[in-house]
This record gives structure tokens, sequence and C-alpha cells, in this order.
């Protein structure tokens, strides 16, 4: 049962994945990272209570806390004082970043297969849905031009990482967790500083405008 | 040897099928009024609404072909014969075997072709675009329905629907991942194929971006009474496939005549819960433009195919 209610949540993290690939509002992508969150913690925290894994709970919460509560607000305190909270992006081609996502789905999945089939763990059938979000993190970063979705890809990423790891080897230890989680927070913070510099030297949050950085 | 109780089960089940139709369409209808703080027309309406288009008379346009005055008829026989072959009292009826759910969605794609030649058929221009507008939902709708399909089949082992319904509704409980995802996608396609509300909306003449009512505008009378009558059936049978893949508990089995109470309460409780749920996802969704349409079904494509994926990852 465990399982299943796991492989379930696994699923809803890989549609918020797809989602977050497809959404144009900044607002609500920050919406789709905190859920995704949520999911992340309630399965690894369904995990920890089936395995007895006792490392595992405190994982669950730093995951709530930090992913669920703390770096969305961040996030919106940023988007406040950057003042794009109504950005709309102009996604050109949302059905051919979709195929290209189901392209990488089907990828990750037979990636993961024989190596799920090594893991002894009783949730090492979701590694391919893991490997499949990072994946799709990654794709998110690639086809976005603004800066803050494509942070919001990397914390995604993140996520997408912890959960691999959870499903294959039953989570990192607790002081590697617990630094990774203090590097994203440190990470969200500087790159809110990084926002400020981009719009200050090229007055918009393209980031293409980096490219002419060049002089040549 | 023929099967004679089952031959019966099967003519009550059509029957039914047919007669309860409009009451589900009059039901969301109904509970959308409410939703909204009206009165409501009664649930009844579709029935009165059919009786006196059945008794006025029929105006053709002069230039209409033969295929403007049968495509009323083709409609409702492929309607009739699709609701035949799911199975909403009972599993196992001879008549099931006729088709499986490829056939079923060749079924539905039969009615979409020819409601769309006959509203070009006319000329009117609003004919042309609806005809245009339902080709085009229809060939991207049509694919998500069937990966959605075979999600199900994948799960049961067999396309035969009858079969799928008996291995889902006799499984012990279980959460499938694949299956919840196929349930969204398909629920995306019933709202796209019966011209509901993100897609298309059933309740106006006015707008210029409305879909089957565009597509129907030149019938009158009893041939528009047969058309009105088919989407019912057409919105009727759609639910009953999802009920039948998603919650197909408490149906009969075979054509055992002793749990049809069982069955017929099951299957009006069940009905009567989607089609609130219908009206209540109409009334808090606003309508699409057009060209939003593709990304609509494009992700229920996505949702399908991801199910689809999930279940060769999970085995579940």
């Amino acid at each position: 049962m465990a399982q299943q209610v796991v492989n379930l949540l696994a699923t809803i993290l890989l549609i918020i994945a797809f989602a977050m690939l497809s959404q144009r509002r900044v607002l609500s992508l920050i919406r789709l990272f905190a859920w995704q969150g949520l999911a992340l913690s309630v399965s690894t925290a369904i995990v920890a209570y089936s395995t007895g894994q006792t490392h595992l709970w405190a994982s669950a919460a730093v995951t709530l806390v930090l992913k669920v509560i703390v770096l969305p607000i961040v996030l919106h305190k940023l988007i406040d004082q950057l003042n794009v909270r109504w950005d709309v992006e102009t996604l050109i081609n949302v059905p051919t970043t979709m195929l290209v996502g189901i392209g990488l789905a089907i990828f990750a999945f037979a990636l993961a297969t024989p190596i799920s089939e090594m893991a002894g763990t009783v949730t090492r059938s979701t590694l391919g849905i893991a490997l499949a979000s990072v994946l799709l993190s990654f794709l998110m970063m690639i086809v976005r031009r603004k800066a803050i979705p494509q942070v919001i890809g990397f914390l995604a990423m993140e996520n997408g990482l912890f959960f691999a790891a959870t499903s294959a080897t039953y989570g990192m230890p607790l002081v590697v967790e617990l630094g990774i989680a203090l590097d994203v927070l440190v990470g969200t913070f500087v790159f809110g500083i990084f926002f400020f510099h981009i719009r200050e030297t090229f007055d918009s949050l393209d980031i293409r405008h980096m490219e002419t950085l060049k002089e040549d | 040897m023929i099967d004679w109780a089952g031959i019966a089960f099967q003519i009550l089940q059509s029957v039914f099928v047919v007669l309860a139709a409009p009451l589900l369409l009059g039901w969301v209808n109904q509970c959308r009024a409410w939703l909204q703080n009206r009165r409501g027309p009664g649930v009844l309406r579709p029935y009165f609404m059919l009786w006196r288009l059945f008794h006025k008379e029929a105006v053709i346009a002069h230039h209409a072909s033969v295929l403007f005055r049968a495509t009323p008829y083709v409609l409702f026989g492929c309607m009739w014969l699709a609701a035949g072959i799911v199975p909403v009292l009972a599993t196992d009826l001879p008549f099931a075997f006729a088709a499986d759910i490829i056939a079923l969605v060749g079924i539905f794609a039969l009615a979409r072709v020819f409601i769309a030649l006959a509203a070009m058929d006319i000329g009117t221009s609003f004919g042309g675009i609806g005809a245009r507008r339902e080709m085009l939902i229809g060939f991207l709708a049509e694919p998500a329905m069937l990966m959605t399909l075979f999600t199900a089949a994948f799960l049961s082992g067999s396309t035969a629907l009858t079969t799928i319904v008996e291995a889902l509704a006799h499984r012990e409980f279980a959460i499938h991942p694949s299956l919840a995802c196929a349930a969204v996608a398909f629920l995306m396609v019933l709202l796209a194929e019966n011209a509901r509300i993100p897609v298309d909306n059933p309740a106006t003449h006015l707008e210029l971006t409305m879909i089957h009512e565009a597509m129907i505008l030149e019938y009158s009378a009893r041939h528009l009474a047969l058309v009105e009558w088919a989407a019912a059936i057409k919105l009727f049978a759609y639910m009953t496939i999802g009920v039948a893949l998603f919650a197909p508990w408490g149906i009969a089995e075979g054509s055992d005549w002793g749990a049809l109470p069982v069955a017929i309460a099951a299957a009006a409780l069940k009905l009567a819960l989607a089609g609130a749920g219908l009206a209540a996802l109409e009334t808090v969704s606003a309508k699409f433009r057009v060209f939003r349409a593709p990304e609509f079904l494009g992700t229920a494509f996505l949702l399908a195919v991801l199910g689809m994926l999930v279940y060769f990852l999970t085995n579940a």
C-alpha cells in the first residue's frame, strides 16, 4: 500500500514537472514548485514510516520547511521587489517542448529500469520518474529565457535529485542532505542578488542579453 | 444455443441508454443552473424539447443533398450502437463483443465525419467553420482517447471493453498511478468531444466561437431532435465509459437479472455524481480561445502517454 501511494506521488511529481515546463506565469510556477515540494515531502515521510528509517523523517521535515514554505516565500518577495509578479513569458512551441519532454521521459525510464532492478528498496520503481523529472527540469532551464523560471527549474532539478536519492537508496546521509538544503537556500539568495545586477545592467531579466557580453 | 436471456438484457440496456440519455443532459443543465443561482429548467426539459421538435414541420434548404437528410439518422444509429457496446448495466452481453475499444473510437469518428460533411453540404459559412473546427478537435482528441483506453487495456490485458471492466471491477483495491493519469486525460477528452465548456459552449447560438452548434444550425424539427438526442447519447456513452473504466463497482455480470436493481441504482448514482461534477467543472472554468484547444488536447495526449509509461515503469 505504501508503495502504491509513493508511486502515485511520484506520478504527481512528474506531472508537476511537465506542468512547469508549459506554465507561462511566474506566479503559477512558484505555486507549482511549492506543490512539488509538498508531494516530495509527503512521499519521503511515507517511505520513512514504512521502512522505519528515522533520518528520512528529518529529510521530510527539512523538505517541508525549506521547499514548501521558505523558498516560495523568498521567491514571492523576490518577484515583488523585481516587480515581475504578473510577468507572462511568451513560450513558443509548447507542444514541441512537451513532445521533447515525453522523449526525455521515455529515455529516463529506459535508462532507470536496469538500474532500479539492482536497488533493493521498495521505492525502486520510482527511480525512472525521479530521473525523468531531473531531465525535465534541465529542459526547462534550457528553453526558458527569463532568469526566474531558470532558477525555479534549477530548484525543481534539486527536487528530482532528492527524490532519486530517496527512491534508490533511502536518501543520502543526513549531513549531506542538510548541506544540500543549505546550499539551495544560499543559492537562491545569491541568485536573487544576481537578478538585481542583471536587471540593472540590461534593464531586463532576459538572459539572452548576456550573450552580448563578448567583446569582438 | 442462443442466449435469449442475454439478448433480452442487451435490448433492455440499449433502450435504457436511449431513454435515460436526455435525463442525464437535463440533470447536468439543472445542476449548472443551481450552481449559477438560477432556478433551472427542470431535469425533464430535454424530453419536452425533443417532443416539441418531433411535432414540428421540417424545413430543409433547397440545395440540401441526400447526405444532409440522412445524417441525423446515421448519427443517431452510430451513437446508439456505441452505447450498446459500452457496458452500462452489465458486462459480458452478447453484443459487447461486436466491437472493441478501437472500433468504438471508430464509430465516434464515423459520426463525426458525417456531421461535418452535412454541415458543409449546405454551404453556409457557419457550417463550414463549425465542420473545420470539429475536425481539428476530433483529430487531436482521438489519439488521446485511444491512449487512455490503451492504458486500461494494458492493465487488464484485453481491448474488449467488457473484459476490461470485468478485470478492473474484480481486482482487489489498489491505487494505479497510470489509471489516475488516464482518468484526467479521459476527462479532458470528454469535455472536448462533447462540446463542453473549456473547448466549446453548449448553451450558445450567438458566439462566433461555437463549434457543435455551428454545425447543426441548419437542422430543424425531427432532424434537429435526432441530432440533439444523438448528442445526449454521446455524452451518456462517454460518461458511462468513464464510469466503467475508473469506477466499475456494482455492475452486473453476464445476464444476471437478480443483480439488475443494484446495477441500475449504482449506474444512476454514479452518473448523477458525474453529471453534478461536470456541471461544477463547467461553472468554474471559462471557455478557451479556439486556438488554445490544440494545447488543451495536447496536454490530454501527454497525460495519457505518461499514464502508459508509468504503467510500464511500475507495473501498476
